[in-house]
């Protein structure tokens, strides 16, 4: 491979799948890549983290959410709700694909948690301005990269995958910190559902909005690609039929049964919130 | 974690609730209340398997002063039985 | 040489006397914290020990769980103000947001958002000890966590949302994200504000880069000073529940920042810019660059 090609990674394969030949956006990063890709006459802007060996951050090399990337997605998403003020507002789509957030000595002082905090913050910005914001999981979908790109979304979407991979930590980490082995690990995720690192097992928490099957996430096919897009444009109508806020989340059947904690709380409270 | 049971006659009621206490390391949560029948029944559940008779000696000892029809739970994250009764004499102590 | 009169031995006698009732913060429990902070009288748990809201997760991994899960929300009144403390007990799993611990917060930032909107202003106050999501309920504490972030970026909208950080448990994960949403942060300078905690830096980026027991260096990067001193937070008050009281109701006092911390792209964009991670500056070094006080 030569020193300019840039490194394959689920996020760029599907970036440029759904981007379908639109005009990259300038971000100044060769780590996040954005671009307005036209769906059926209608503008979308799609945002992903990739790979860039040469960042100048070394800790953010492999397709890590760094310092940069997070002011970087934030801005390009401020972006587009300031250019959209008075017109349509433009569906917003997070291709999820991130290791994880960046970790280092300059990481933290600089404040990588204001970083991604502001990407949070400019997607739910952009939802709550009216523009659908979607999250669509390709790859592994790790703690804050997920809180900071694509958990702001009104609806999260994910490829049915063994290498899609939405959780708090790294398995070999967690075990750690946990003190159990990787198999005690798998063995917990096959009762305690949030536990699980299998797509499928996460799916029946009532957190997606759909879980695509059928598809070649390493390699799709044309039709493939015309599929999820499809999906994707289903869940953009579908939130300007509902758009609400992240409490669809609660309000599913799954969700009924697997959280249902999260329900009683939030009705427990309203009931005695008042004397 | 292991779940233990007790129960002791009661030689008077109750009419105040108390909570005392955290489950953190070495430490405890105890919540005392009415029990509304003749007797007290204490809920233990600990971190530390294998201590029963030591509950059992630490919760005679204490039942026998207090005597109260209470209802009492302890959430124990691995507390020395000074600690544990330490917790139980704070809570007697709030609802008498 | 100096005489001492009559008027110095008063002034004397008053600091010595507020320092012996100085209550301090980091000595108390949770719900000690949320009683110190409300006006006497008026604290009101909500969801209390003997609602016994517990986690539906941590006994079937044999682990005792605790009646409130290790959140207290208590209503009241601060300085005469509607208030809600959500405050997080540091010492029950380290702080780790659960499912419940964390709709507890999401559930009541929630309806001071409805209060707000109808009319009835309620100041929500956030008191972060916290290493991020509890591992034993991951995604069901990631998920939570990421509405805590939307209900503070509505809430904002409507009234300041203060966070507190005072430790010793710090604030780290995804919680620190929540730190980085709030209108207002007031820290002790016990305090650390950072996404990875010092172990997993040191795990990832080698011992070389950060040495986790090195505490001194730790509190360069990320303490409650550092923070302040670097535009990061907006209060730094020594321990000391009274001064907690009176900065809260100060900050209360200002209402909501023209533009939050996490909404200065361009200023942070351009910063960072004009840092070569190759020759980086240290902690103090910092202070210089990015002074206190530009930020919002």
């Amino acid at each position: 491979m030569s020193a300019t090609t840039p490194l394959s990674s689920r996020g760029r394969i599907w970036f440029q799948a759904l981007a379908d030949n639109a005009q990259p956006v300038n971000t100044g990063l060769e780590s996040v890549v954005v671009a307005d890709a036209s769906w059926g006459g209608e503008r979308v802007r799609l945002l992903a983290i990739v790979p860039d060996p040469q960042n100048r951050f070394p800790r953010a090399r492999h397709g890590e959410l760094g310092l940069e990337e997070g002011w970087t997605l934030a801005h390009h998403v401020r972006e587009a709700i300031a250019a959209d003020r008075s017109g349509t507002k433009r569906p917003i789509i997070a291709i999820v694909d991130v290791q994880s957030q960046a970790y280092g000595r300059i990481e933290a002082l600089l404040g990588i948690h204001l970083s991604l905090a502001a990407a949070a913050d400019a997607y739910a910005t952009a939802r709550m301005a009216g523009h659908p914001v979607v999250a669509l999981i390709v790859g592994t979908a790790l703690s804050g990269g997920l809180l900071a790109h694509g958990d702001q979304a009104h609806r999260l979407l994910a490829l049915d995958d063994p290498q899609v991979v939405i959780q708090a930590m790294r398995k070999q980490s967690a075990a750690r910190v946990t003190r159990r082995t990787v198999e005690e690990l798998d063995e917990l995720g096959k009762t305690i559902i949030p536990m699980a690192y299998d797509i499928r097992q996460f799916a029946k928490l009532g957190l997606l909005h759909e879980l695509i099957t059928g598809v070649d996430a390493d390699a799709p096919s044309a039709a493939q690609i015309a599929r999820v897009k499809e999906r994707l444009a289903a869940a953009i109508a579908d939130i300007r039929k509902n758009p609400g806020d992240l409490t669809s989340r609660l309000n599913n059947p799954d969700a009924k049964v697997h959280r249902a904690a999260s329900i009683e709380v939030r009705r427990r409270l309203a009931e005695q919130w008042e004397v | 974690m292991e779940t233990l049971n007790f129960e002791y006659e009661a030689k008077g009621s109750l009419t105040r609730r108390a909570h005392v206490g955290v489950v953190g390391s070495g430490d405890l949560e105890v919540l005392i209340e009415p029990s509304g029948k003749p007797t007290a029944e204490v809920r233990v559940r600990t971190s530390v398997d294998g201590y029963t008779q030591v509950w059992k000696d630490v919760l005679d000892r204490f039942f026998a002063r207090f005597g109260r029809a209470a209802k009492v739970e302890i959430n124990d994250f691995g507390a020395t039985p000074g600690t544990v009764t330490l917790r139980l004499e704070q809570a007697a102590e709030e609802v008498q | 040489m100096m005489h001492t009169t009559h008027d110095d031995n008063r002034i004397t006698k008053e600091r010595r006397d507020l320092f012996l009732r100085r209550q301090s913060i980091i000595e108390m429990r949770a719900r000690q914290r949320a009683q110190a902070i409300l006006d006497p009288g008026s604290f009101r748990e909500l969801l209390g020990p003997f609602d016994r809201m517990e986690s539906p997760w941590l006994p079937l991994e044999g682990i005792v769980p605790e009646s409130d899960d290790g959140v207290i929300v208590a209503r009241g009144q601060l300085g005469g103000w509607p208030a809600v403390i959500m405050a997080i007990e540091g010492a029950f799993q380290g702080g780790g947001m659960g499912e419940v611990s964390a709709s507890k917060i999401a559930g009541a930032l929630g309806l001071a958002r409805r209060d707000c909107e109808s009319g009835n202003p309620i100041l929500p106050v956030l008191l972060l000890e916290t290493g991020g999501v509890r591992l034993q309920e991951a995604n069901l504490g990631e998920a939570v966590v990421a509405e805590i972030h939307a209900e503070i970026i509505a809430l904002r909208r409507q009234i300041p949302v203060i966070g507190v950080l005072t430790g010793m448990v710090g604030c780290f994960g995804g919680m620190s994200i929540t730190a980085g949403l709030c209108s207002y942060l007031v820290v002790l300078p016990q305090a650390r504000l950072e996404l990875n905690g010092p172990e997993v830096i040191e795990q990832e980026a080698g011992i070389d880069e950060f040495d986790a027991s090195d505490k001194h260096l730790i509190w360069s990067l990320m303490g409650g000073e550092q923070r302040y001193e670097t535009g990061f937070a907006d209060a730094l008050i020594e321990d000391d529940a009274s001064v907690l009281r009176q900065t809260l109701q100060t900050l209360a006092a200002r209402g909501r920042p023209a533009r939050h911390r996490s909404e200065n792209v361009e200023e942070y964009r351009r910063r960072l810019a004009t840092i070569d991670p190759a020759a980086p500056p240290d902690g103090p070094g910092l202070r210089h660059i990015w002074p206190k006080g530009e930020t919002q």
